[in-house]
């Protein structure tokens, strides 16, 4: 190798060392400012969980809370109201709530719910977002028993938040973290894993 | 000549940055140095205590949070609770005074000061001298004043610690027969529940619980600050060595 | 010399030639980068227009992700800038560094124009570039000085009263004046808001603009050297500068090393001292701004109080406005004030050399002063300053036509 040689060698290496060095330097200056974006402490604070009693609430009432900003059905429902939920099983997406994300563990079950009376879950399409309206009513004719409808898209949910086949809405509503603190008082936001 | 004219600018520019600025707050009085230790956790506990014990009835830290210097201090959510959070829930809540601030406008004249900010506002020293300058004062609302900031509103709240004490002041006339009144030191009139030293310390450690809240993430920064250093030492010797490599041929 | 070949200016196929058949591409990078040539021999007092850029980059970055959680309204604005400084997650290495970098934008800048008067580089051909460096430097002025009433700190409070007040000097039009700029009989919440809009996107599209230009015009003429002469008039066989090396490999290498340099007094700042007692950040910043109480002692930041002391020591308010006006403004004759033949100090008699430095301890000291309370002493002294710090300039066309220069090199010199 003749000398020129030697120089260009050294110089390729210092070339790609001080380049890697300065992406390195570049990506950890870029952790900061993508960290910002985050939700702050404050974000954190208001979006601590909410309690809502259940004393007051009558069958067949639901009232909505906020979470986080987020819409939070909670809903009392009547014995025809849980009796009618094996009936629609076969018109029903994911009947069995097999999509993971959409319920913490404990509301993988028929009435997805800790009891089988209340039912939480999240008032926000899982199509594209929009707030479902209720709609309790049966209408035998239309074969409607009762459950949720998306007013942007068309979408339909049974009783527990399960979605129907042939809507845009992929999944089931979700059901969010939440636990009872007493008979009378649910707590959403915080499940009895987290402290 | 080019090399002192450059010589002298880095100078001058270095004497701009370096020479005392008669920035900080601070009246007349010749202020003792805190002499805080701000890495010192014992000494931020106690301070703490200190702060939700006698200062947060009348004063907010309305933008600190709990859980913020629960983290920093190294006190766990139950300690936090039960040691400083007396009108708080939440640990994500912030201080928040006991008494309503328009209440205390109406009662003290003016509304007690947040004092988030304070020690980096006036400087911790102003605060030390502050909180052991009060003195019995006659016709003063509150029966004392305090030597750092005349005419204070504010009544002296450690007095059980501290006691009592009167200011001496040296009266100077001078050619003009204009009349100076200059502090030369108090006097102790009754004795409190901690000797002298004891109530420094007590006011050295809320002090620095206050130039803490004042900048909760000093001792990070300067962690980190350690680090990028580091990290720019190591690129500037690589590019250095680059800058070498590739000036070699130049003549 | 075996020169080094930079990557981008060999021939390309494929994405590149796809780009240059549509866009510039290639030519543009090889004008401005791979085949601008400048002269081997800049000293590091060369370093600063590229550390300019940098600052610029960082005020930007930093600028845009404060603005995501800034409030510019009255009565949330200090609670705002608190709540980046603790709730949000790093937040206060993003507010430091952009006030670190308010203020090394003005060493960076200031040093940057030192470097001008040292080696004569306003002098023809590049007045215009120096014309242009002006105007950013006044953009620069007004952005530092909107961006400090952001804060809504006391600082920043009676500092912009005091400043807006100057205006109202003006004969005739100064009181009209004040209430536009401010929008209200008082400093409030509407000049606050209206102070952001200038602060955010007015002056920061004029200065990108004016420093794109700037650096085209610099493009045009080539840059100066220490020697002050003229590289283009040796060249070698493929009509490049003899005494010239290209951007690329050569001075990016070397400005990589005074980036870096740079980054290590900014970090400094930044996690050690980022209120550098109280001459960055400062401590009456630290109280929200209360309009029934002005501070015990009010100072504009540190880059402005040259100027201020020069304001301070006319016993005029019309005067000190104009005084201080004009004290702004004279560097911008400069190219036509200085009628020496030569460019660089190196070349230049004793009489430039001592003005020059009496020049930088005045400027220093005016500095100083500014940041003083005004006592009778110091007013004095800024006085004696203040005519110094003119007669460097209305003095200038006498002694530099006076001066005995030396004779130029043909060739650059190097110096240890």
């Amino acid at each position: 190798m003749t000398e020129d040689d030697l120089d260009r060698n050294r110089r390729h290496f210092l070339t790609v060392a001080t380049l890697a060095t300065g992406a390195v330097g570049a990506g950890m200056v870029a952790i900061p400012f993508i960290s910002s974006l985050k939700p702050s402490a404050r974000a954190q604070a208001l979006g601590a969980p909410v309690e809502v009693p259940l004393g007051s609430m009558q069958p067949g009432e639901m009232v909505r809370v906020l979470w986080r900003g987020r819409l939070v059905f909670v809903l009392r429902r009547t014995d025809a109201m849980l009796a009618s939920l094996p009936t629609v099983a076969g018109e029903l997406r994911d009947p069995n709530s097999e999509v993971v994300e959409q319920q913490p563990d404990y509301a993988v079950n028929a009435t997805r719910s800790l009891k089988p009376e209340f039912l939480i879950v999240e008032g926000s399409c899982t199509h594209l977002g929009c707030a479902p309206l209720e709609d309790f009513e049966v209408r035998p004719a239309e074969g409607w028993g009762g459950g949720f409808f998306c007013p942007c898209h068309g979408s339909k949910f049974d009783l527990a938040g399960r979605v129907f086949k042939g809507v845009p809405a992929p999944t089931n509503l979700r059901v969010p973290p939440h636990r009872y603190v007493r008979d009378d008082l649910i707590l959403i936001g915080q499940d009895s894993g987290a402290a | 000549m080019i090399k002192s004219t450059g010589i002298a600018s880095v100078l001058a520019l270095a004497a701009f940055f370096v020479a005392p600025q008669a920035l900080a707050a601070g009246g007349q009085v010749h202020l003792e140095p805190a002499n805080l230790e701000q890495d010192n956790a014992a000494s931020l506990r106690r301070g703490a205590r200190n702060f939700m014990n006698y200062c947060s009835g009348c004063h907010s830290a309305k933008y600190v949070r709990f859980n913020t210097i629960g983290k920093a201090l190294d006190l766990s959510e139950e300690q936090l609770i039960d040691n400083l959070m007396f009108n708080a829930e939440k640990t994500f809540e912030t201080i928040q005074a006991a008494m309503p601030a328009e209440d205390a406008a109406v009662w003290y004249g003016k509304a007690p000061p947040d004092l988030s900010l304070m020690a980096r506002a006036k400087g911790a020293d102003y605060v030390y001298n502050f909180l052991k300058g009060f003195y019995l004062a006659e016709g003063s609302p509150t029966g004392v004043d305090n030597v750092v900031l005349p005419g204070t509103s504010m009544p002296h709240v450690l007095w059980e610690l501290q006691g009592y004490q009167s200011a001496i002041f040296e009266t100077h006339e001078s050619e003009d027969g204009s009349v100076t009144k200059t502090f030369a030191g108090f006097e102790e009139l009754s004795a409190g529940s901690m000797d002298a030293e004891d109530y420094d310390d007590f006011v050295r450690d809320t002090v620095n619980f206050l130039a803490y809240i004042a900048e909760p993430i000093r001792s990070d920064r300067r962690k980190l600050g350690v680090w990028v250093l580091m990290f720019l030492i190591f690129f500037y010797i690589l590019a250095a060595q680059l800058k070498k490599a590739i000036w070699k041929d130049v003549k | 010399m075996a020169r080094i070949e930079a990557e981008v200016g060999k021939p390309q196929g494929g994405l590149m030639k796809w780009i240059d058949d549509r866009f510039p591409m290639t030519s543009t990078l090889k004008y401005h980068v791979t085949e601008y040539y400048a002269a081997k021999s800049f000293n590091w007092w060369f370093v600063f227009g590229v550390l300019a850029m940098v600052v610029l980059v960082i005020q930007l970055l930093t600028g845009i992700f404060l603005t995501m959680n800034y409030k510019p309204a009255a009565a949330e604005a200090f609670a705002s800038v608190e709540y980046i400084m603790r709730d949000v997650e790093w937040g206060w290495l993003i507010r430091y560094m952009h006030s670190t970098g308010a203020s090394f934008f003005f060493i960076v800048v200031y040093l940057h124009m030192f470097r001008a008067m040292l080696y004569g580089s306003y002098k023809k051909p590049r007045e215009l570039i120096w014309l242009i460096g002006m105007m950013i430097f006044f953009v620069l002025m007004a952005e530092g000085f909107a961006g400090y009433l952001l804060p809504w700190g006391q600082m920043s409070y009676w500092g912009a009263q005091v400043i807006i007040s100057l205006f109202g000097a003006i004969p005739v039009v100064g009181d009209g004046l004040v209430e536009i700029i401010r929008g209200d009989y008082s400093i409030s919440d509407i000049t606050l808001n209206r102070f952001f809009a200038l602060h955010v996107i007015v002056l920061p599209l004029a200065l990108i603009g004016l420093i794109f230009v700037h650096i085209v015009a610099l493009h045009e003429v080539g840059s100066n050297n220490p020697d002050g002469i003229d590289i283009k008039k040796h060249k070698d066989e493929n009509g490049k500068p003899l005494d010239g090396v290209a951007f690329h490999p050569y001075h990016t290498s070397k400005d990589l090393v005074g980036i870096i340099v740079f980054l290590m007094i900014f970090s400094a700042v930044v996690f050690f001292a980022p209120d550098m007692g109280g001459m960055f950040l400062e401590h009456a910043n630290f109280e929200p701004a209360n309009m029934t109480a002005t501070p015990e002692h009010i100072a504009p930041v540190w880059y402005y109080t040259p100027y201020y002391a020069i304001l301070r020591a006319v016993p005029d308010k019309l005067w000190g406005f104009i005084l201080f006006a004009m004290a702004v403004v004279l560097p911008v004759f400069l190219p036509w004030l200085d009628r020496c033949r030569v460019r660089s100090i190196r070349y230049r008699g004793w009489m430039y050399k001592t003005a020059l430095t009496v020049f930088v301890i005045t400027f220093v000291t005016l500095g100083w002063l500014g940041l003083q309370a005004a006592t009778p002493t110091y007013v004095l002294l800024a006085r004696i300053f203040s005519v110094l710090y003119f007669a460097f300039f209305l003095l200038m066309p006498f002694y530099t036509a006076m001066d005995k220069t030396k004779p130029e090199p043909d060739r650059v010199v190097y110096h240890d």
